[in-house]
């Protein structure tokens, strides 16, 4: 009895000192991988000097109004992107159409378009509700301002300045 | 009169050196762990960062001289003093080169070993005084693990003393003058190895500090330049450390074609290098393996050592 406990003892000792060595082994190991990741190079991209590439196409930046291939407003001033916003960012006021100030294609057009980009959240609500296609999210994402004022965009800021200029093909079809 | 001018102006170039070297230490710090960890670091504040510790500074003084509330006031302000002058007292023995020394002390590396621990004392004041639990809890914490791995590094530094013959660190130095003590005290080199990062409070055995579980530990309360202190007791305790390595282990200032300066720096660069590797590779043991580890394995370690080495050392006289 006596002697068959020794044994374990020490079988135990042994199975500990082994699993220091294994242990202590293991931390060379990583040791060792660190070591390695010394000489690579970083992956850090050095932002404002240098940049991604792109964002990906389905990227959710800044706002824009687009146009028609021949100019006309998409926008109709249904308001549904109002209606629709979580945050509460925009700010439409419509006016109706007539043959000598035709705007858009609908009835109405938007006399005035405002998105708050500080109250805004990105999340495309707007794009998705919108029935012309009018407003989209954009790919520009170096929004900072330095007032708060500067950062509630206006029509003249929100609509492209020429069809397709925001990076979507005037001639779609929503 | 004339003596006393000398040590004052050698202390404060010392002084002035070794905070420069450990606000510069901590830039390295970060610079290195970024490339481990495929970064930069910092890297803005003038050519490769290089002003990055003068803006810290420039912070941390500037910084609301914070005092929370029931705070012990005396013990409060003490603490970050203690904490900062024992770990900047050591440098007084250390040898930087051969005749580069401010005090020859016949028992060197006992000042170093008592300053060291006098520093625990800023450690357990200053996270009792904070009237905060994460204060105290990081203490408690803090001043276990110093004491208990105190012990391993006395024993692995009374093994070089048996091998040297003498406390005084000039000496230790001078003995290793043919054949460096890390080859004929290898087991005491591991052991004051991981001692020694455990003194300094570094991963793997930064439990006292552990963000995760306990804010900051026992400075947790601290901010302005009372943290700032603390923060350089920390960083020239992970200095001293390395040079007592480079001293006790690597032969000091001892080495072929080079200036005995240089070679002390290298050689305190490196084990520097070594403490930012272990940190940016090895995980955070528990507290329990941290106990276990120190008074199962590294103290019996260290006594089996020191036996030995009598042994050895009485039977070639």
């Amino acid at each position: 009895m006596i002697a068959n406990a020794q044994v374990r003892k020490r079988g135990r000792a042994m199975g500990s000192v082994r699993r220091y060595l294994r242990q202590g082994f293991a931390m060379l190991k990583g040791m060792a991988v660190t070591f390695r990741y010394l000489f690579r190079p970083p992956i850090t991209v050095m932002y404002p000097e240098q940049k991604r590439t792109a964002v990906q196409p389905r990227f959710k930046g800044r706002h824009w109004l687009t146009l028609y291939e021949d100019g006309m407003e998409r926008c109709v001033g249904c308001e549904l992107c109002v209606i629709v916003c979580p945050s509460q960012a925009i700010y439409v006021k419509a006016a109706e159409n007539t043959p000598e100030h035709q705007v858009s294609k609908g009835e109405r057009y938007a006399e005035d378009f405002q998105i708050n980009e500080l109250r805004c959240i990105f999340c495309g609500l707007c794009e998705e509700a919108c029935p012309t296609g009018a407003i989209v999210l954009g790919r520009e994402y170096e929004l900072a301002g330095y007032t708060r004022e500067s950062m509630i965009y206006t029509k003249p800021m929100l609509t492209e300045p020429y069809p397709g200029a925001s990076g979507r093909d005037p001639k779609r079809e929503v | 009169m004339n003596s006393l001018a000398t040590a004052a102006i050698k202390s404060g170039v010392l002084l002035f050196l070794l905070l420069t070297a450990c606000a510069y230490m901590t830039l390295l710090e970060r610079r290195l762990l970024g490339k481990f960890q495929l970064r930069y670091g910092p890297n803005r504040v003038g050519p490769f960062g290089l002003l990055q510790p003068l803006a810290d500074g420039i912070k941390l003084i500037f910084k609301e001289d914070f005092v929370p509330a029931r705070a012990d006031l005396v013990v409060y302000w003490l603490a970050p003093a203690i904490s900062m002058i024992t770990a900047l007292f050591v440098y007084a023995v250390i040898p930087f080169g051969p005749e580069l020394y401010l005090a020859n002390v016949d028992v060197g590396i006992l000042i170093v070993l008592a300053a060291s621990s006098v520093g625990v004392y800023g450690v357990i004041l200053g996270g009792w005084s904070s009237n905060n639990k994460y204060s105290l809890l990081g203490s408690l914490r803090s001043s276990a693990q110093l004491i208990s791995y105190e012990l391993a590094l006395s024993l692995a530094v009374i093994s070089v003393v048996l091998t040297a013959g003498s406390l005084s660190l000039v000496e230790i130095v001078n003995a290793q003058a043919g054949v460096w003590f890390v080859a004929l005290q290898p087991v005491a080199f591991a052991i004051f190895l991981i001692a020694a990062v455990a003194e300094t409070n570094r991963a793997p055995f930064d439990l006292p500090e552990a963000e995760q579980e306990l804010i900051a530990g026992y400075q947790t309360e601290y901010g302005g330049f009372k943290f700032a202190m603390f923060y350089i007791g920390e960083y020239v305790a992970i200095v001293t450390m390395s040079a007592l390595v480079t001293t006790l282990f690597w032969g000091g200032w001892q080495g072929p074609w080079l200036p005995g300066v240089v070679w002390f720096a290298l050689k305190m660069f490196a084990v520097i290098f070594f403490f930012v590797w272990i940190r940016a590779t090895l995980p955070r043991v528990r507290h329990d393996q941290l106990m276990a580890f120190g008074w199962k394995v590294l103290v019996p370690l260290g006594l089996l050592n020191v036996m030995i080495t009598a042994v050895i050392v009485v039977l070639l006289q």
